[in-house]
């Protein structure tokens, strides 16, 4: 630290407490407390950053949020590195590591700085014109330079180390902000008895207070400010019902009074502990909030503005009330408002030179009390211009007379300040969707109403000065509590947020506007006027757009880029509007202001995922044969959220090998198939009948009690919804199977329709997904395995196929259907979960005499193929009628109505040119066919061509020896013998025209 | 050949000091209109409420109301019996009685950290005055659809779908880590 900058005593420092630091790679010490910001002013840095377009030097705007120069990237290892965060909010600790942005090769020479040169080239909207010429080069040269050139700080590139934790949350009061109105409002609303949140983005509660001067003669209800900050938070913490949250940002309100905050846990520790979550995100829902939020001061708009060194005055006090640092030695203040007054005579008192003050306004109180400190006052005064390259080091005043200027000086300075008033921080309470109401009196908007249970108290609401500020917080936060504790309160608040500001005090006279615009200045302006910091708007670039035809503030915002950077026009959205409104001689509530956007200020996408990443991203569900596939090396797949095995390979095998080994395994021998994951629906009461065949396309009358049946649903459209095998348990029960990725919205849809349409009917639907475990034995000896295993006869006459029996298998109650999706004798084991894994063990070591191999999902899909039985995804795609799938002989063409039937009457439905499921036959059967493949009607079709259609499912069959290929082909069915042809990577293959079933065509197995 | 009739296994989950599986039990949905929820109070000597959200226990056996005409029914295993029993009281009420033993699995929350640990996962208000001993309801933690029921004051039952509960205790290890 350099001697001289930091202040003997005061402030929130701990100087007994040296803390070291680096900042673009050079050492620095400051003190436990410290903000990367003030540490770096107590070392005599004041060039912070680079601005966005022009790369000129920046210093320190401000001292919180709202910054928006000191844009700096910490770095605690390689993988935590995080951009734009702001110096005023960044805490130091030891061994933060933090850089400059936006500067090559360094902040202090900067090659971008040429852009500043090049400036009145390159005014608002430059790249809208500019780029236009030659076309192409837009892509291949403007864009990628543009690219490289554009945003701010640099995104980490490797995986964030960190973990984030999410926390759900609700109260009778939350209350936004704890400075004097927000610790207030808390306070009032604990007392009140109600649960209470206060939240506050500082380390510290105290808001404002935290930027009074030790010995402030403030007095809050009577007692000094300090103490009763103490006080008052004292009694919150100790409060079981109330949670008190520092480093925590209210970024977003959304709506039912849901509020969404951001906790930062370690990014202030030098070594935090690896289980502690960096973040937390809290989801609040209050009954009542209460914002406090404060307001923002202004800056004045003047020529040379931005050169490090001029901050806003109130900023320079809480470095010096705060942090103890002083940020200047000999300074100037520019202001529009008597507040900053207060600012110069902190600064003075604490040693610095205050040259001048420069009021805007003409001579008032405030001023008398500066002369009489020995401070020379030039009223009515106007900034000509600044000057200084890395540090302010003059700034040229005058005074503004009818003819012209007058006493023009320049006053030598290493700080200037500057006030332009302050502006109600209303962010949240337009976020909550409220209106704002334009002030008169203070000149700024003000939180109007709002349809949530919003209120907002103290400065944000333009209740400025200490004593109003706290009593209004106290008003607010008693009637919040009242409101919430109310028990005639309900859900619904029909009288919404009218009326509710009328319990809190009434706004206190202003002390001044403050000013909002372009400083006037008599006669030529040199340089520029900044408007937005962090983008480089200037007064200049805001009259281009509006002598360019621009009007709406939206518009002039987007083609300027005001309040369009990461601080969202914190600083700059007023002063915009004043010179908008000005220049269009317009009234600011008519040119209004933008919307304010959530977050209030950046928010990591860590805090969003919360613990939902790597094994918690979703839920991975596993079957109770999982473990035993896994110790077989089973190769699995996602389906859905379920893990299912894919294939069983054995030493040196590839995909291929295992598949084609468990395909013929399960038409020469056995085979066994975890099916545990498909849906089943429990359909159950005296109107299952009547409801599944509302439901389903097929007839259910007929389905006898111990019966199966192929059960297909479409969608009131008419297009296959879903698939499966549906058995008759009893007359008033249904086994209903489904996809395994349908289950949930097949579930869904029925109680929709049974809510909504079938109210009438006495029908339930329970899911039985998780209540079985499915074990699918499959080809010529299936029964041969079961045999002696269960106690239902399985003779073929007794237990034909699709049949249904509940029974026993080793004692364990089952249900056991015989279906197939292989075309194969096969059965279906179903035994409640927990005993899957033991009865899957027993069929399979029964199997083993007669050659039982496991087969995965990829078999099986080979197996189903060979058989052309679809897949519900795979070979229809929302847009597959049953005719279209060729399954309209599972149509009941009776019945009265069904869920489709409707649609399907349609003639477009049933038009010959529809797309049809075919089966495709390459000409060499060692030619596989790509799923998704085009097929067109011509050999060498020119390009673009129409296709007929695509490959909807492909595989080689080793039971075939050869490929074998679905597709849906328009008017497919009529060209049963065509050739067509499918373009590949590796020329065309022409294919012929076939039916769907490659393999026992009779259905002559699956009877066996 | 053996007998399997006892070979039941339940997922495997990871327990803690805040999380354990509970025993296994026998479970059924019961689905019907205030007559059937009578006629079952009658016949399981349990009380079965008609008030919403809330658990009517009788020693070990309990019915949850899930829905106006949906009740979860938990009882000790071995006493699967109590479905014929039901069944025949039941007889010619339109109902529906579902077995679903083995569909999902009971985890125990508890301790001073219950609440805060369910708060990471359920957007509920989990107060005592939301929330009071003996309300259950269907909820979500995170991304599981789980029965939320209140036992005790520091204590909550959630019966989570079998495929569901290594990622429902995942979760919960996963939030106590490094805030409790």
């Amino acid at each position: 630290m350099i001697e001289g900058l930091r202040t003997g005593h005061g402030g929130q420092v701990d100087r007994g407490r040296p803390v070291h630091f680096q900042f673009d790679g050079r050492r620095y010490q400051g003190f436990a407390g410290d903000t990367l910001a003030s540490a770096l002013l107590a070392n005599g840095v004041h060039l912070m950053g680079r601005s966005f377009k022009y790369h000129r030097p920046r210093g320190l705007l401000a001292a919180g949020p709202e910054e928006p120069n000191a844009l700096v990237t910490v770095r605690r290892d390689a993988a935590r590195v995080t951009p734009n965060l702001r110096a005023t909010q960044v805490e130091i600790y030891e061994g933060l590591v933090a850089e400059s942005q936006n500067r090559w090769p360094s902040l202090r020479f900067d090659v971008g700085a040429i852009n500043d040169f090049f400036s009145p080239f390159i005014p608002a909207g430059f790249y809208y014109k500019t780029f236009m010429w030659p076309r192409r080069a837009w892509y291949s040269l403007y864009e990628p330079r543009i690219r490289a050139a554009a945003g701010l700080g640099t995104a980490p590139t490797l995986p964030d180390p960190d973990r984030y934790a999410n926390r759900f949350a609700h109260c009778d009061v939350l209350v936004v902000g704890a400075g004097p109105a927000g610790l207030a409002a808390a306070t009032a609303a604990a007392q009140a008895g109600a649960r209470v949140i206060l939240a506050d983005e500082q380390a510290q509660a105290g808001g404002s207070l935290l930027s009074d001067a030790a010995g402030s003669s403030a007095l809050i209800e009577g007692r000094p400010a300090t103490q009763w900050l103490t006080q008052a938070l004292a009694a919150l913490t100790s409060n079981p019902r109330v949670t008190v949250l520092t480093r925590t940002t209210a970024f977003g309100y959304f709506p039912h009074n849901l509020v969404a905050l951001s906790e930062r846990i370690t990014d202030h520790l030098a070594t935090p502990s690896p289980d502690a979550p960096r973040e937390r995100q809290w989801q609040v829902r209050a009954r009542e909030v209460v914002i406090g939020a404060g307001a923002i001061e202004r800056p004045l708009v003047f020529s040379g503005n931005d050169r490090p060194g001029i901050l806003l005055a109130g900023a320079a006090r809480t470095f010096l009330n705060r942090y103890g640092v002083l940020p200047g030695t000999r300074a100037v203040l520019v202001t529009a408002d008597d507040a900053a007054y207060q600012a110069a005579l902190d600064l003075q008192d604490a040693g610095v030179f205050i040259a001048c003050i420069a009021d805007t306004r003409a001579a008032g109180a405030a001023g008398e009390r500066a002369r009489a400190a020995g401070i020379p006052v030039l009223n009515d005064a106007c900034v000509l211009a600044t000057q200084g390259r890395r540090r302010v080091n003059a700034i040229e005043l005058a005074r503004r007379t009818d003819g012209g200027l007058a006493e023009r000086q320049t006053q030598p300075c290493d700080l200037v300040l500057m006030s332009g008033g302050f502006t109600p921080s209303v962010h949240l309470h337009s976020q909550s969707r409220g209106k704002l109401d334009w002030s008169e009196a203070l000149q700024v908007f003000l939180p109007g109403a709002s349809p949530e249970r919003c209120r907002s108290a103290g400065a944000c609401r333009g209740v400025f000065g200490l004593e109003a500020a706290v009593g209004d917080g106290s008003a607010a936060g008693a009637a919040a509590a009242r409101d919430a504790l109310d028990p005639r309160r309900s859900g619904v608040d029909p009288g919404g947020a009218a009326g509710r500001a009328s319990a809190q005090v009434a706004p206190a006279p202003a002390q001044s506007a403050g000013f909002s615009g372009a400083l006037p200045v008599n006669g030529r302006v040199r340089g520029r006027a900044f408007v937005d910091w962090q983008n480089d708007v200037t007064s200049k670039d805001l009259a281009l757009a509006l002598r360019e035809g621009f009007r709406s503030i939206e518009h002039v915002k987007r083609y300027t880029t005001t309040g369009m950077a990461t601080d969202q026009g914190k600083t700059s959205n007023l002063n915009a509007l004043g010179i908008v409104a000005s220049a269009l001689k317009r009234t600011p509530p008519q040119v209004g202001l933008t919307t304010f956007r959530m977050p209030y200020t950046p928010v990591t996408f860590g805090s969003f995922a919360g613990l939902q990443r790597g094994e918690l991203f979703d839920p991975v569900r596993r079957t109770p044969m999982y473990d035993w596939a896994a110790a077989r090396g089973a190769v699995f797949e996602d389906v859905g959220l379920w893990k299912r095995a894919r294939y069983f390979p054995r030493s040196g095998e590839d995909m291929h090998a295992a598949v084609n080994r468990e395909c013929r395994a399960a038409r020469s021998g056995c085979g066994i198939f975890d099916a545990s994951t498909l849906g089943k629906i429990e359909v159950v009461g005296p109107d299952a009948v009547t409801f599944m065949n509302r439901l389903y396309v097929n007839a259910w009358n007929s389905l006898a009690v111990g019966r199966c049946r192929y059960g297909i649903l479409t969608r009131d459209d008419g297009f296959i919804y879903d698939d499966g095998v549906v058995a008759r348990i009893s007359d008033q029960v249904f086994h209903v199977t489904t996809t395994t990725g349908g289950a949930p919205r097949v579930l869904a849809m029925m109680e929709d329709y049974l809510q909504t349409e079938w109210n009438e009917l006495k029908v339930w639907l329970t899911s039985t997904t998780e209540q079985w475990a499915v074990i699918a034995v499959q080809g010529p000896k299936a029964r041969a395995v079961l045999e002696g295993l269960v106690d239902v006869d399985l003779a073929p006459a007794a237990f034909p196929h699709m049949s249904v029996a509940r029974g026993h298998i080793l004692g364990v109650p089952m249900r056991l259907f015989r279906v197939s999706f292989t075309g194969e004798l096969g059965y279906e084991v179903n035994v409640p979960a927990d005993f899957g894994r033991a009865v899957w063990e027993a069929i399979y070591e029964r199997g083993q005499a007669h050659g039982m191999t496991p087969y995965g999902t990829e078999a099986m899909h080979v197996l189903r193929a060979e058989k052309g039985y679809i897949i519900v995804g795979q070979d229809t795609d929302g847009t597959v009628t049953p005719e279209d799938a060729g399954l309209s002989w599972a149509v009941g063409k009776s019945k009265p109505d069904y869920v489709g039937k409707r649609s399907l009457a349609r003639p477009a439905m049933s038009a010959p040119e529809r797309r049809q499921l075919v089966g495709l036959t390459t000409r060499d059967g060692a030619v596989v066919l790509e799923e998704g493949a085009q097929v067109l009607a011509q050999s060498g079709a020119p390009v673009p061509t129409r296709p007929l259609g695509f490959v909807t499912s492909s595989y080689f069959s080793a039971n075939l020896g050869r490929s074998i290929a679905m597709g849906l082909v328009s008017g497919g069915r009529a060209r049963t013998g065509q050739t067509l042809y499918v373009p590949t990577e590796h020329g065309e293959v022409a294919v012929e025209v076939t039916g769907t079933v490659f393999l026992d065509p009779k259905g002559e197995r699956i009877n066996g | 050949m053996a007998d399997l009739a006892h070979a039941r296994t339940a997922p495997l989950v990871d327990e803690n000091r805040w999380l354990r599986m509970l025993p296994d039990v026998c479970r059924w949905v019961l689905r019907g209109d205030e007559p059937v929820r009578a006629a079952a109070e009658a016949a399981l000597g349990l009380p079965v409420p008609a008030e919403a959200c809330r658990a009517g226990t009788s020693g070990e056996r309990a019915a949850l109301w899930l829905g106006p005409d949906e009740w979860l029914l938990i009882a000790p295993e071995g006493q699967e019996g109590l479905a014929d029993r039901l069944a025949r009281a039941l007889e010619g009420r339109p109902h529906s009685l579902v077995d679903v033993s083995h569909r999902q699995v009971g985890l125990l929350v508890h301790g001073d950290v219950a609440t805060t640990l369910l708060a990471s996962g359920c957007p509920l208000d989990l107060s005592d005055r939301a929330f009071p001993v003996g309300m259950c309801t269907r909820t979500v933690l995170a991304k599981a659809e789980v029965v939320l029921w209140r036992t005790g004051v520091d204590e909550f039952r959630l019966e989570v779908w079998r495929s569901f509960a290594p990622y429902v205790t995942q979760f919960l290890a996963e939030s106590a880590r490094g805030t409790i």
